[in-house]
């Protein structure tokens, strides 16, 4: 639900990184994105495709590789990807877990001339 | 076409941008508690409760980040404490930029404590670092036992959770120990403070909690 600000984001990076390898246009922006943060790809999508109207990134392709939940157990250790937002350990049934992924957010790659 | 190897986070600007807002309130021993709530939790009551328990020993200035208004900032006014209202325009969340100007607004040099009262949400804030010490979430139990595991990253990020509207508890199937579980399975030392900004219930072991919490960071 908080995608513009996010995107303005990514935008600046892209941009910023473009520029410091003399890159005259993007084609590609390779994101990555854990499940938890609660950004939507094609909300991203969208508004990428109308802030970077008039920059070099006008026209990029975005591609989103979505990292999923992941927990760690602190009583038995046995590490999950949590399915269906169920925050208990599948082995022991415990509470009691670390987050161990889902909260990434960086831009991975990207595809320039 | 040439690939580029980036690997940066997408915040990392704010991150920076928190951390230059960190140095400036270590600068002037400042220390900021950064609160998030769902909207009606009582995160403006709690502030003011606050105020009251701590104003005698600490000068205490807040930022009131709302969508839009200025009606909690004008509350916090009438109580004679420094306060900037951020109307973030539409944006859910305050994000480090705004902090900082916010900060500019404000007597920093004659501040002992900063509370942030952010957007009432629980989603986009948790990615939003700001430069404070301390997490503390406001959550009420009309909204519910399970409500740790609909905004897991932010329960998983905040030092205390202030249980609000306690007095409601005849009314309401709330299940505190279910409530306490799923908070603590998050995160491990996040201590739960029950209160009633209401009656006042709670609120000395609350506000004792956050003076020993400022003491540590003053002492730093």
């Amino acid at each position: 639900m908080h995608e513009l600000a996010i995107t303005e984001e990514i935008l600046n990076l892209v941009l910023s990184e473009a520029s410091k390898n003399n890159a005259v246009k993007v084609k590609d922006v390779k994101l990555v994105i854990g499940e938890m943060t609660g950004i939507v790809n094609e909300s991203v999508a969208f508004y990428f495709n109308e802030i970077s109207k008039g920059t070099i990134a006008e026209g990029a392709k975005l591609s989103f590789k979505r990292v999923p939940a992941a927990g760690k157990c602190r009583d038995c250790g046995h590490q999950f990807v949590v399915k269906d937002f169920i925050w208990a350990c599948p082995d022991c049934g415990s509470l009691n877990i670390d987050i161990t992924a889902g909260k990434e957010l960086y831009l991975e790659s990207l595809g320039v001339i | 076409m040439m690939d580029i190897k980036v690997l940066k986070p997408i915040l990392g600007a704010n991150d920076q941008r928190a951390q230059e807002n960190r140095s400036l309130l270590e600068k002037n021993r400042i220390v900021a508690i950064n609160f998030t709530a769902s909207p009606g939790a009582g995160k403006t009551s709690l502030l003011l409760a606050t105020i009251k328990a701590l104003r005698d020993e600490f000068r205490i200035g807040v930022v009131e980040g709302d969508v839009s208004s200025a009606i909690d900032a004008e509350t916090v006014a009438k109580e004679g404490i420094p306060v900037v209202q951020i109307n973030t325009g539409g944006a859910c969340h305050l994000d480090a930029t705004m902090i900082s100007n916010a900060l500019e607004s404000l007597p920093t040099e004659d501040l002992d404590v900063l509370l942030i009262e952010n957007v009432g949400n629980l989603i986009c804030p948790a990615s939003f670092a700001l430069g404070e010490h301390r997490n503390v979430l406001v959550a009420s139990v009309p909204e519910g036992h399970d409500k740790p595991y609909k905004y897991p990253v932010m329960f998983s990020k905040s030092d205390a959770v202030v249980l609000n509207k306690i007095d409601l508890k005849p009314y309401i199937d709330f299940d505190q120990d279910k409530f306490t579980a799923a908070v603590q399975g998050l995160r491990e030392k996040a201590l739960i403070f029950p209160v009633s900004c209401k009656t006042g219930e709670g609120i000395d072991h609350w506000a004792s909690w956050l003076r020993d919490q400022i003491r540590v960071e003053q002492s730093n």
